[in-house]
């Protein structure tokens, strides 16, 4: 994108995407958020061989055991127990799991979905546009999270279905971003080049405008992947995300009140910040990429 | 103007009519929608009732008629649990979710717009990383996380505030702060990138000309013209306060619209699920229109552009 930006007033605030492509992605590189990141994908992965205890079977007479530092604590349970007698760290590693499969799936499918009918939509205009856009103006009029519940409601809590309903409720976003994007992008010349040469529009969408949005899809994504979690660990918070003897951040919080005012902090304390943390990397990666790949977006 | 006017009610119209569509296809098209409108366990008279009342055996034109046709007269159906109408019951809700929101907003507007105001004054200084900091935190922090954590330390240990329930003011103020959390960080930047653009405008280098003190300038007449984006923001917030605080509500047992909507959940009252997101977008879609319009009205390139 940043190649076709022309060197008037507009380059002094874009300077950052105007520097050589080498540097482009040196300095300012988001380490600690990637590192964040990549060691809950490394621990979502190897689950099985990491997690100490299985996260679904507790035993009883251990029920509540604190973190091991206390005197009561034990060193077979790192950071403590649940009111199940479940190991909180086993059931934290396999949290990133389905945190990490819900979060990235849902965002690749409203991704998908968002930007290809933002391009059909943008490009072919007419009819066409107005609908997907009547569409996609009333969903996003919708409350996300009342929008998820409603859905949730409707066809049960699943794994599953918990990436379709987030799938269902976000897509809009990029929809009206890439159809704004497609509108400018089709009055240029290379599309108008195309249309001479006789492609096809479903070739032009393909070839043409696809590569020249996806950038903005993929900085979206980033961001909305934040919003994806805390919306997925919400639904299981209520009871409405991801069945319950399945260890899901949201519902370990949820399962943590009955802990809260006897002060058993780890129970809402340890998922907690494994959702921030989650949550805090995926948006300063997202930010960061922004300002990388698309300066358009900034305001976003 | 009188012509943008019905176009912009029009298109209302419009977006709420497909609204209603929404709701009414998925509840029909994924699933049985006899099991999600009678209650469980109901009787074969009951089932037969709701089936009469919906036209579920009729062609789905004709039950769309039918449903169109109870929500203009507001009908939203009756609670299972609660025996009485959706509506109602939304209304009695409704007053507490405000005052909820009110004292959020009053704290999110408290936090966002000096902090907003102070990154701005200080661009690349240390107040605007700070700034920056707060609105990541606030965008990162779930509101229910947030919640509990407020719980764990101000009920658990040092017992000051009452972690559940309504009634006096303190009660109040956990769910506010931690429903106006996120929020604040919203207005937070907006504050910022509104004032950084007023302070670049002609009028503010003409009154630095004429030698106004520097505090002057801010306060008098930058401050002025940047809030009104941020108002504007606050008001559609009000609204999206009332929508997102189930989770909130239901941390601290707020007997407001998002906890009626838990309860909707936990006890399988479909129509209470119905009503609150039919109303609830309704809501966003009017206050959005009545904007437009406000704004057209104050300032005529708006309404020209369309």
């Amino acid at each position: 994108m940043s190649v076709t930006t022309e060197l008037g007033p507009t380059s002094v605030v874009s300077g950052a995407t105007l520097a050589p492509p080498a540097r482009a992605w040196g300095r300012d590189f988001p380490m600690i958020p990637m590192a964040i990141l990549g060691i809950i994908g490394f621990v979502a992965l190897f689950a099985d061989f990491l997690a100490p205890h299985d996260p679904q079977v507790g035993s009883l007479p251990d029920r509540f055991l604190p973190p091991f530092w206390y005197a009561k604590g034990s060193a077979a349970h790192i950071f403590g127990t649940d009111h199940l007698g479940r190991d909180v760290l086993s059931r934290l590693i396999f949290g990133a799991r389905v945190s990490m499969i819900v979060g990235f799936t849902a965002v690749i499918v409203s991704g998908v979905i968002g930007t290809t009918l933002g391009i059909i939509s943008g490009y072919l205009g007419g009819w066409v546009d107005q609908v997907i856009m009547r569409v996609t103006d009333t969903w996003l009029a919708l409350p996300a999270l009342t929008f998820a519940i409603f859905l949730a409601a409707i066809v049960g809590p699943s794994e599953m279905n918990i990436v379709i309903i987030l799938a269902a409720v976000y897509w809009t976003r990029y929809a009206r971003i890439v159809r704004g994007e497609v509108l400018s992008l089709k009055e240029r010349e290379f599309v108008r080049l195309a249309i001479v040469a006789g492609c096809s529009k479903w070739t032009i969408m393909r070839r043409h405008i696809l590569p020249n949005v996806i950038n903005s899809s993929i900085v979206l994504g980033t961001l909305m992947l934040g919003i994806v979690i805390i919306t997925e660990a919400s639904l299981s918070f209520l009871g409405v995300g991801v069945p319950p003897p399945k260890p899901a951040w949201g519902v370990m919080l949820s399962d943590g009140k009955q802990g809260l005012m006897v002060g058993y902090w780890w129970l809402t304390v340890m998922p907690g910040t494994a959702i921030m943390l989650m949550v805090l990397s995926a948006n300063l990666l997202g930010d960061w990429l922004r300002v990388k790949l698309d300066p358009q977006l900034r305001q976003l | 103007m009188k012509q943008y006017i019905v176009k912009r009610i029009g298109y209302s119209a419009l977006s709420l009519l497909l609204l209603s569509l929404t709701i009414f296809l998925f509840i029909r098209l994924t699933g049985d929608p006899t099991a999600l409108l009678t209650e469980p366990g109901a009787s074969d008279e009951d089932i037969a009732a709701i089936q009469h009342k919906f036209g579920l055996d009729k062609p789905i034109w004709v039950q769309y008629a039918l449903f169109m046709n109870s929500l203009f007269h507001g009908d939203l159906g009756q609670s299972f649990y609660y025996q009485t109408s959706v509506l109602e019951l939304y209304l009695s809700r409704l007053p507490n979710s405000l005052l909820l929101a009110a004292v959020a907003m009053a704290f999110s507007l408290l936090l966002g717009i000096p902090s907003g105001i102070l990154a701005a004054v200080n661009v690349g200084k240390f107040w605007d990383s700070a700034g920056k900091l707060f609105a990541l935190l606030g965008l990162s922090l779930p509101s229910f996380l947030v919640g509990l954590l407020l719980i764990l330390f101000f009920s658990v240990y040092l017992e000051w505030l009452p972690s559940s329930g309504s009634g006096g003011i303190l009660h109040l103020l956990m769910p506010a702060f931690a429903l106006g959390w996120f929020f604040a960080a919203a207005h937070m930047r907006l504050t910022r990138s509104s004032m950084l653009e007023v302070m670049g405008s002609e009028y503010i280098k003409l009154a630095r000309l004429k030698g106004l003190p520097e505090f002057r300038v801010i306060t008098k007449h930058a401050f002025k013209n940047a809030l009104i984006p941020v108002m504007t923001l606050a008001g559609i917030n009000l609204i999206n306060m009332i929508n997102v605080a189930v989770v909130v509500e239901t941390v601290f047992a707020w007997p407001g619209i998002g906890r009626l909507l838990y309860e909707g959940i936990s006890f399988r009252d479909f129509p209470i699920v119905q009503g609150v997101v039919l109303i609830g977008g309704s809501m966003i879609v009017v206050v959005n229109m009545l904007i437009d319009i406000v704004y057209a009205m104050v300032d005529p390139r708006i309404r020209l552009e369309r």
